[in-house]
C-alpha cells in the first residue's frame, strides 16, 4: 500500500502541472469550439471570427450596447451628407500594430477593396451595399452607398473593419491571413492552426476610444472542439473563461465557488414558419385560422422555463425585440389549446391533420411542439437533419413547416433578419405584397422614425396573418473564473478587452 | 527449421512474387471501390454550395458558388476530375479554409502518426505480457483478470473512457493536462484510451496462440531436452505464436489512424481524425474525400503489409 502511494506521489512529482492560467500574470485563457477558417476578417464565417475582428481591428464606428447609438472608433464623427453619402472625420495619431499610420488613405483602399465582388469578401451582404469611398484629405472621407442603405452604420460598426492599407498591398491577402496587422486593442502575435492564437495588449492602443484600453496582457485563445473536454478544463483551473456552456452544467459549475455564470440573452430568435403563400403546395396553412390554431396550441412559456431558461424570452414579433425597427406591440397568440381546436373545427380540422415539419437544432424544443401540436390533434411529422441540408430544402420550397432559427449576424436592425425573409426572396414562404412593400420602403429610407413606421406595418401584417410563429429568443451561459470581471453584451460577441483581473 | 527466412530459394521468390502481385492487385481494387463509395455517398449529404455560402448567403451567392465550384457538374465527371487530381497529390482546396487539402492534412498528419504509433506500442506492452501470463496459466486468477480487461475493453465506449480518465487523472488528480498537444504529457491519456482499444484482441490472440504452441510436440521436445524454461517460453513458443499477433498488430495500428477521430475531438488533438470530423460537420468535401481515401489506403496496405509479413513466415499461407 505504501509503495502504491509512493509511486503515485513520484508520478505526481514527475508531471509539473500545465501552467496555470489566471491572475498571477496577468494572462487570460478562453476557449472556444470552432478553428476559424481564416484569420482574414473578410472572408472570415465563423462566430470566432466576429469576435476575434472586434479584437484585433477597429470599425469607423462602434454601437454602444447600452444607448444603442454609434460612436466614433477610428472615426471621430460622420454626418449623412445625403440619402447614399456619409461623411467621416477620422481620428488621429492612430497607428496600426506594426507602426503603419492610420489615415484616409487606409479607409479609402478597405472600402473600394471589399466593395469589389472579384475580391470574394464572405458574406457578400456584409460589403455589397459600399459604392465607393473617396479621400477628401487626410482626415475625412466620403463613402458612397448602392442606393439608400440606412444600415450602413451597423455594418460600419462590425464586420466592415479597416485594414492597413500598404501592409496589406505589400503582402497579399493570403500573407495577410498568414499574420494579419489592425488597429485593434489586441495584436495577433503567434498561430498555432487548429489549436491556439495569442494576442497580446496593444500598449499604444488610442486612449479616448469607444473600446476601453485593456488590462489584460495576454489572452491564450484556445479550440477545444468538446464541450465536455472545456468544461473539465474548466475545473481543472486550466481555463479561466467559456461560453455556450449548457444551464444544467453552469449550475453545477457556479456551485464550486470557483466559478461565476453570467446568463446574457444573444440576438438568436427562434420561429415557426408556415407555408401561406403555396410554395410547397396545398396544405392546411392556407387558411389563416390554422396557422392562428398552431399558434394558440404552442406554449412557449413553458418552453423558455423549462428549457431554454436564463435570459430568454417570448418573442411575438419576426425579429429580436432590441433591434433597430423591431416593433413589438403587435398581435399576440397566448397558449390556448381551447381556441386553437376551435378555430381547427372551424377551419374544417376537427380531427386535425399530418403535416411535415422540418427541424435542426434543439431537438427537445421540437419535440415540447409537437407534443403541445399532438393535444389539438395535429400530426407534425419531424424531419431533423444538418442545417445546411434543411436551408437547401426549405430554400427550394420543399418543407411547409418548420423549426427554424435566425440570428441576425449580430447586424441590430431588422432589415437583418425581417427583411431576410419577407422580402419575397428564397426563404420567404408568406409572399405577401403589403410586407414586401413595407419591408422595402424601411430598407431603403434614412429617416429612422420613417423607418420605424414602415417596418412596424410590416410586422403587424405579419403577426396578424401568423406567417411565423415568433416562439423565443436565444441566451449563452458564460462561465468564467470568479476573480475575472467580465461583462457579457447581448449582441455575442464577448470582448475581452473590457476585462480584468480582480 | 520449418518456418522462416532460412528456407530462402528460387521457388519461394516466385511463389512470393506471385502472392504479392494477386494481393497488390486486390489492394488497389479495395482502395478504388473505397474512393468511389465514399465519393458518392457525400453527395446524398446535402447541398455543400448551401454550407460552403454560410448562414447570411443570398440566393446569388449561393449560386455562385455553385459554377465556382464546379456543384453544376455531373457527378460521374466530378468523380474522374478529382481521381486525377488525386494520383498526383492534387485534392483541391478546402471549401472551409481555402487552402490546399494536401497542406492541411500534411500539418495534421504527424499528430494522428503519433499518436498512433504511442497507441499500438502501449496495447502490445500491455496485452502480450498478459496473454502470454494468461496462457501459462490457464484459469488462473491472472487468466480471469485478463479475460476482464478484454471484456470491459471491447464495451466501453471511447469517449466514455476518455472523459472518466480526464475526471480522474486530469481534474481530480491534476497529474496530467487535460486537453492539448504542448508537451509529451498531453499524448498520455489519448495513448491510453487508444491503445485499450485494441488491447482486447491483441492478449485474446496471443492467448490463444500461446496455448496452442505449448501443446505443441516441439516444446514437449524442448523441455524434454532439459532447456531453460524462460527459453523455451521465449524463443520457442512465443516467437512462433506472435505470427499472427504481428498482423493484427498492424491491422489494428491501420485501424487506430483512421479511429483516432472521437479521441482527437475530446482532447483537442490537432490531428487528422479531429479533421475528418470537423470537416464532416462542415460539408468540407475535398477534405473528407482525401481524408477518407487516405485512411482506407493506409489501412489496405497494412493489412498487406500483414499478409505478406505472414506469408513470409509461414509457408503454407503463401500456397494456399
Amino acid at each position: 500500500m505504501r509503495s502504491t502511494l509512493l509511486a503515485a506521489a513520484a508520478f505526481a512529482a514527475a508531471f509539473p502541472l500545465p501552467t496555470l492560467a489566471g491572475s498571477d500574470d496577468n494572462s487570460l485563457t478562453v476557449a472556444f469550439a470552432r478553428e476559424m477558417d481564416t484569420l482574414n476578417p473578410f472572408l472570415n464565417t465563423t462566430r470566432e471570427g466576429v469576435i476575434l475582428s472586434r479584437h484585433v481591428w477597429d470599425g469607423l464606428v462602434l454601437r454602444n450596447q447600452e444607448t444603442n447609438e454609434y460612436e466614433g472608433n477610428l472615426a471621430t464623427g460622420y454626418t449623412w451628407i445625403d440619402d447614399t453619402t456619409l461623411e467621416f472625420t477620422l481620428r488621429e495619431g492612430v497607428t496600426f500594430h506594426n507602426g503603419e499610420p492610420f489615415n484616409a488613405d487606409d479607409v479609402v483602399f478597405t472600402m473600394n477593396f471589399v466593395a469589389d465582388p472579384d475580391n470574394g469578401v464572405n458574406p457578400q451582404r456584409n460589403v455589397s451595399w459600399i459604392k465607393e469611398a473617396v479621400k477628401i484629405d487626410d482626415n475625412t472621407v466620403l463613402i458612397m452607398t448602392d442606393g439608400p442603405f440606412p444600415a450602413a452604420l451597423e455594418f460600419l460598426g462590425g464586420p466592415v473593419v479597416i485594414l492597413p492599407d500598404q501592409y496589406f498591398q505589400e503582402v497579399g491577402p493570403d500573407g495577410f491571413a498568414a499574420a494579419p496587422i489592425g488597429t485593434g486593442p489586441y495584436k495577433l502575435t503567434e498561430n498555432v492552426p487548429g489549436e491556439s492564437l495569442t494576442l497580446e495588449r496593444f500598449a499604444d492602443y488610442y486612449a479616448d476610444g469607444p473600446k476601453a484600453i485593456a488590462s489584460i496582457d495576454t489572452i491564450t485563445w484556445r479550440t477545444i472542439p468538446d464541450a465536455n473536454t472545456r468544461l473539465a478544463e474548466m475545473l481543472s483551473g486550466g481555463m479561466d473563461w467559456i461560453w455556450q456552456v449548457p444551464s444544467d452544467q453552469a449550475d453545477r459549475l457556479a456551485a464550486t465557488g470557483r466559478h461565476a455564470v453570467v446568463n446574457e440573452s444573444t440576438m438568436r430568435i427562434g420561429y415557426l414558419y408556415f407555408d401561406a403563400g403555396d410554395r410547397y403546395g396545398d396544405t392546411p396553412f392556407d387558411d389563416v385560422r390554422v396557422r392562428r390554431a398552431v399558434s394558440h396550441a404552442i406554449n412557449r412559456e413553458a418552453i423558455v422555463e423549462n428549457l431554454l431558461k436564463g435570459a430568454s424570452e417570448v418573442v411575438h414579433s419576426a425579429c429580436f425585440p432590441r433591434q433597430f425597427g423591431c416593433d413589438t406591440d403587435v398581435a399576440r397568440y397566448e397558449y390556448d389549446p381551447e381556441k386553437a381546436k376551435a378555430l381547427l373545427a372551424e377551419a374544417g380540422y376537427a380531427d386535425g391533420f399530418k403535416i411535415p415539419f422540418a427541424a435542426y437544432r434543439n431537438r427537445d424544443y421540437a419535440e415540447a411542439m409537437m407534443s403541445d401540436l399532438a393535444a389539438v390533434g395535429i400530426t407534425p411529422q419531424l424531419d431533423y437533419k444538418k442545417y445546411a441540408a434543411t436551408r437547401d430544402q426549405i430554400q427550394a420550397g420543399e418543407v411547409p413547416f418548420a423549426f427554424m432559427t435566425w440570428g441576425s449576424y449580430s447586424i441590430n436592425d431588422v432589415s437583418a433578419i425581417t427583411s431576410t425573409f419577407f422580402k419575397g426572396g428564397i426563404d420567404d414562404y408568406a409572399r405577401d405584397p403589403e410586407v414586401i412593400a413595407a419591408l422595402q420602403e424601411g430598407d431603403t429610407i434614412t429617416d429612422p422614425a420613417e423607418r420605424e413606421a414602415a417596418y412596424s406595418r410590416a410586422l403587424n401584417r405579419i403577426a396578424d396573418e401568423a406567417y411565423w410563429l415568433p416562439l423565443f429568443s436565444y441566451n449563452t451561459n458564460y462561465v468564467h473564473a470568479t476573480e475575472l470581471s467580465f461583462t457579457p453584451t447581448p449582441d455575442e460577441i464577448p470582448t475581452f478587452y473590457g476585462a480584468s483581473w480582480n | 527449421m520449418q518456418y522462416g527466412p532460412a528456407a530462402f530459394n528460387t521457388a519461394k521468390v516466385i511463389l512470393m512474387l506471385r502472392f504479392l502481385l494477386k494481393r497488390l492487385g486486390l489492394a488497389a481494387l479495395v482502395a478504388l471501390t473505397v474512393s468511389l463509395i465514399s465519393f458518392s455517398l457525400l453527395f446524398l449529404a446535402g447541398d455543400p454550395a448551401v454550407a460552403l455560402a454560410g448562414e447570411a448567403a443570398t440566393e446569388e451567392d449561393i449560386e455562385a458558388i455553385r459554377t465556382q465550384y464546379g456543384f453544376d457538374r455531373p457527378i460521374p465527371v466530378q468523380y474522374v476530375a478529382w481521381l486525377t487530381g488525386a494520383f498526383t497529390g492534387d485534392f483541391g482546396n478546402s471549401y472551409y479554409f481555402n487552402t490546399p487539402v494536401i497542406d492541411l492534412i500534411s500539418d495534421r498528419l504527424p499528430t494522428t502518426m503519433q499518436l498512433g504509433l504511442a497507441g499500438i506500442t502501449f496495447a502490445l506492452l500491455l496485452a502480450v505480457p498478459l496473454g502470454v501470463i494468461a496462457a501459462i496459466r490457464p484459469n488462473s486468477l491472472i487468466d480471469r483478470f485478463a479475460l476482464f480487461i478484454s471484456v470491459v475493453g471491447q464495451a466501453m465506449p471511447t469517449f466514455w473512457f476518455s472523459l472518466i480518465l480526464i475526471v480522474i487523472f486530469a481534474v481530480n488528480m491534476g497529474w496530467v493536462p487535460v486537453s492539448g498537444s504542448g508537451t509529451w504529457q498531453h499524448f498520455i491519456l489519448p495513448t491510453i484510451v487508444l491503445g485499450y482499444f485494441a488491447t482486447p484482441g491483441i492478449m485474446r490472440l496471443t492467448r490463444a496462440g500461446m496455448l496452442e504452441v505449448l501443446r505443441a510436440d516441439y516444446i514437449r521436445t524442448a523441455r524434454a531436452k532439459g532447456l531453460n524454461p524462460a527459453k523455451v517460453l521465449f524463443k520457442h513458443a512465443l516467437r512462433n505464436a506472435a505470427i499472427p499477433v504481428v498482423g493484427l498488430a498492424a491491422v489494428q495500428l491501420g485501424f487506430m489512424l483512421g479511429g483516432s477521430i472521437v479521441i482527437e475531438s475530446i482532447f483537442a488533438l490537432n490531428g487528422a481524425g479531429l479533421l475528418a470530423f470537423e470537416s464532416i460537420n462542415r460539408n468540407d468535401f475535398p477534405v473528407v474525400q482525401a481524408l477518407i481515401l487516405l485512411f482506407s489506403l493506409i489501412y489496405v496496405l497494412l493489412t498487406l503489409l500483414a499478409d505478406l509479413l505472414n506469408a513470409w513466415l509461414d509457408p503454407r499461407i503463401r500456397v494456399a
